[in-house]
Order: structure tokens, then sequence, then C-alpha cells
């Protein structure tokens, strides 16, 4: 296979997820955020996860990512079970996690610094992708002169300068406004029009995952369990527009449906990919 | 002139005039003897006394020797606590087992005012050169150890899975995360640490020294000196606020990203 046509369909990124089951919590306050999960994503894939608030799409985000262990099922990444955290399966969190400490430039750098790459390549390397993403000029300034989108944006650069073979999103535009949150989704559209890694991405946006999605995951409130997977038929590229037509319309309403027939009670606090319930 | 300009040059002159009439009011008390009963101003020196005093230790070849032997004691003492504080926040706020085994005796110790140590440690060191370094090493050693481990528990748990999913090791964890992220708090320790450093030395050199700027005050009580005991007052005030302030210029300077101005959109 020529180098060309790796770059249009990718061979890695493949995920298998086997009866997946994840418990979180010690004690009598542990309580099944996963149960029985099932789903492969092919390589090159984006799809998106689903589902109300705490219903575990996070949590299941984390173990893809390493950071929790399933208790139950198989979590395969092309054919490898997943253990610990590793450059190949980059997450990103909903707040960024740059380091305040560190200019956009250093921080997109950190990945090849700690593989070893020499300072000068690793600078080329992560100009390159700042480059990619639009922030070639803001290279010097910490993250905290850089405003939300431009914050997520490096945060997106960071992972893709590893060469991931997952990027695991974890609502990375939820708190982001509406144009932003627009801008951000056609940035992810175009990136991974030209990275082709495969994209798992974690929403309870219907809208955004419509728009960004190949096929869109829907879980069920705690503990989570995989209702439906939804095939999104739209031709990309996609333009913004497309949530005007009436094929997504449809689609929506299908997924609303899902969605809110399952509803009961309150909604949950959210769940972070990292394990335990946030304590606010 | 802008009426800000104006503003800020009024509450300058109120600051001035407030310490210009304490100034006033101390001198016209120890001129008149004042005796309340309570406390007396009877043997207090008057600030021009004071001023005097000062002039006259400067010029003499004293001053040098009480201010490097207070600068050599409070300098040992604090870079070995800033050293091993730092280092046993570190272990101790990384890891559990460290913790468990660390923590027991430094919990036990911690209660026990620095000062209280002095007796003992002019029976344990026998050089009093080594018991008042000891004094000022237990002084600052709390404040930068307890501030170190306060900062490194609170490092944001998604920033240090973020560098373990950017292939991070545990040593580069600790290198690239978890010492930046809590250096403003082990800062702050070591300003804290500084501060306490100081008043033990003081404390130890009064009872056990012989040079120094503590015992210049106690010797000037003794010698009946009294606006020396001020001016050695004075002195270790400035001494103390002047490498508080160092401190904190430097702590500044090494976490450069603590002090910028809010994102712009």
């Amino acid at each position: 296979m020529s180098g060309e046509e790796r770059l249009t369909k990718p061979e890695l990124g493949r995920i298998e997820a086997e009866h997946v089951s994840i418990r979180l919590g010690f004690g009598h306050q542990a309580f099944e955020a996963v149960q029985d999960v099932s789903f492969d994503v092919e390589p090159g894939e984006l799809v998106c996860l689903i589902g109300p608030s705490g219903c575990g799409k996070s949590t299941l985000l984390g173990a893809l990512a390493g950071h929790i262990t399933p208790s139950g099922g198989t979590l395969k990444v092309d054919g490898l079970a997943v253990r610990g955290p590793h450059p190949d399966r980059g997450i990103v969190f909903q707040h960024h996690t740059l380091f305040p400490w560190k200019s956009a430039l250093a921080n997109v750098a950190f990945g090849p610094k700690m593989r070893g790459v020499p300072k000068a390549e690793r600078k080329r390397q992560a100009i390159e992708i700042l480059d990619l993403i639009g922030l070639g000029d803001f290279a010097d300034r910490y993250p905290k002169q850089l405003s939300g989108g431009m914050q997520q944006r490096v945060e997106i650069a960071r992972v893709l300068v590893n060469k991931p073979r997952l990027l695991l999103m974890d609502e990375p535009f939820g708190a982001l406004d509406a144009l932003t949150r627009l801008m951000m989704q056609e940035l992810l559209l175009e990136i991974w029009a030209r990275v082709r890694t495969t994209v798992l991405f974690v929403t309870h946006d219907i809208d955004e995952a419509l728009f960004l999605a190949d096929r869109i995951i829907v879980m069920t409130p705690r503990p989570g369990r995989l209702l439906e997977i939804i095939r999104v038929p739209f031709v990309r590229p996609r333009p913004a527009e497309i949530v005007a037509t009436a094929e997504f319309g449809e689609l929506k309403r299908h997924c609303l449906e899902l969605l809110r027939g399952r509803q009961n009670g309150f909604p949950l606090p959210r769940l972070s990919p990292l394990g335990s319930p946030p304590q606010s | 002139m802008t009426s800000s300009a104006r503003s800020s040059l009024a509450s300058w002159l109120l600051k001035l005039t407030s310490i210009a009439a304490c100034l006033l009011v101390w001198q016209a008390a120890s001129k008149f003897r004042i005796n309340l009963g309570v406390v007396t101003f009877t043997n207090v020196p008057a600030p021009t006394d004071v001023l005097e005093a000062a002039v006259a230790l400067a010029q003499s070849s004293k001053v040098f020797d009480h201010v490097s032997s207070s600068l050599r004691r409070v300098g040992v003492g604090y870079v070995i606590a800033a050293c091993l504080g730092i280092a046993l926040g570190l272990a101790v706020g990384r890891s559990r087992r460290a913790a468990d085994l660390l923590l027991p005796p430094l919990e036990l110790l911690r209660p026990i005012p620095a000062v209280a140590w002095i007796p003992l440690a002019v029976l344990m060191f026998p050089s009093s050169e080594a018991s008042m370094i000891y004094i000022t090493f237990i002084g600052a050693l709390f404040p930068i150890l307890l501030n170190t481990v306060h900062g490194v528990e609170n490092v944001d748990a998604r920033l240090i899975a973020s560098a373990q999913s950017l292939g991070a090791s545990r040593g580069a964890i600790l290198r690239e995360v978890v010492i930046p992220a809590a250096a403003p708090s082990i800062v702050t320790g070591l300003a804290i640490g500084m501060g306490t450093s100081w008043f033990c030395l003081v404390t130890a050199e009064m009872i056990s020294g012989q040079f120094g700027i503590g015992y210049y005050t106690w010797e000037s009580y003794i010698l009946q000196n009294y606006p020396d005991i001020v001016v050695g007052m004075v002195l270790i005030g400035v001494l103390g606020m002047g490498s508080s302030v160092l401190l904190r210029w430097l702590g500044a300077r090494l976490t450069p990203w603590n002090n910028l101005e809010g994102a712009r959109r």
C-alpha cells in the first residue's frame, strides 16, 4: 500500500469493544457506569457517543484512553487490549488541560519531547500543527492569553502532533459559545479530512453529533447501555447548512425520541473520563 | 494634574502624616517620660536617640560582624530547610507510601515551636553556631514542607492524566507537571519559612549568641544602651522584610505564567 493511499484510508485505529462494563466508586457508593456495551469502530471513522448526562459515555472514553480499567469485557485497539494511557490514544477534555507554564508551542511540543525528539525537530513539528489549526501566530502565547476556542484548538494540536490512532474527545466544545462551537466543528472536520485518524467524540448535543459523525452511538441513562447505532448518511464535505434540511430534522427527531423516552427523573451529575464523579 | 493622580498624592500625604504623627507621639512620650502605670516610657529611648545610635553603629565596624553572622546562620539553616522541605514535600505529596513512612514523625514534631527547641539544641550541638543554625532550620522547615505537600496534592489530576496520555513517564510528570504546578505554593512556603527562620534566629541569638543582631539587641539591654535596642529591632525588621521581598520577587521571576493578564478574545 502506498503512502498516499494510507493517508486517505488508514489501517490503524480500529476499536473493538466487547461486553464492556465499568464500575466506579468504592464501597457502598460503587455503581455500574457502563453495562455490557459492545461496538466496533473502523479505522479513520468519526463516531459520536450521545446519551443523557451521567450515562457513562465519558467513562467509556476514559477507559479507551487507559485512565479507567473496565470491570468486565474487553476493550481492544488494533487487536491489542488497552492497558494504561498511551500517546497513540490522545484525549481532549471539555476544559482544556494545557500546561499554564508552557507557551502554546511548548505545550504542543510536549509529546515529541517525551519521545526524545530533538529540540529543533519538535519545534518544527509543533509549528506545523499550529499552522494547521490556524494558530501559527500565537505560538509564543501562554494558555491564559488565549481565548477558550483557541485553547481548545491548541489542546487538539497537542494530541495530533503525536499522530494518534485514536482521537478521543470528551465534549470538547461544550464550554464554548454557539458561534465558536460551530467554527470548531468545521475545523475538526477539516483537520480530520487531512489527518484521517479515528475520532470518538462524546457530546450531548444532537445537532453536533449529526453534523460530525459517520455513526452515532446512542446510550441509555445509568447504567449506560447501548441503545442504538445510527448511521448518518450525509455526504462529505458537509456544509453547515445541512442542519436546515428535512433529512437532518428527521434524524434529529429520531434521536430526541430515543433520548427522551429513556429519561426518567432528574439528570445525573456528569461523569469524568478519569473515573470518580466530580466533587462539586 | 488628573484627578486620580491628585487623589493618590493626597493618599500618600495622609500615609506620611500618619507615620510622622506616630513618631511625634513616641518622641513626646519618651521626652516627657510619660508613665501610664501599666506601661511606662521612662526608659524608652526617643526616636532622635535611636537615630543617633543607628548612625553611630553604621559608622562602627561592629555592624558588619553582627549582620554577617546573622545572615550566615539564616543562610545555612534556611537553605538546608528549603532543600529538605521541598524534597520531602514532593515525596510525601506524590507517594502514598512515602507519606505513611515520613509523615507520622514529622506530624509529632510539628506542633513544637522552634523556639522551644533552644535548650535541647544547645545540649545537642557542641558548637553554639550549629545549635543556632539548627533552630533556624527547624523554624523554616515546616512551613516549606507543608506548603510543598499542599501544592503537590492540589495539582489538577486532569493535567497529570493529559501528560500520561502524551507519553510522560513518572519522572517527567514530576519535572514537567507537578513541580511547576506546585511552584506558586512552594514559593509561598519559602516566603513564610523565611519569616519564621528570622524570628527563630533572633531568639536563639539572644540566648546563645556571640555575634548577630539578636545578640546585639539583647546585649544592648544588658549594657543599658537603650537606644541600641531599638536599632537592633529595626535592623531585624528590615532584614526579615528584605529577604521576604527578595524571595517573592525571585518567585515571581520563576513563575511568570502566574502573573499574566486575563484572556483576550
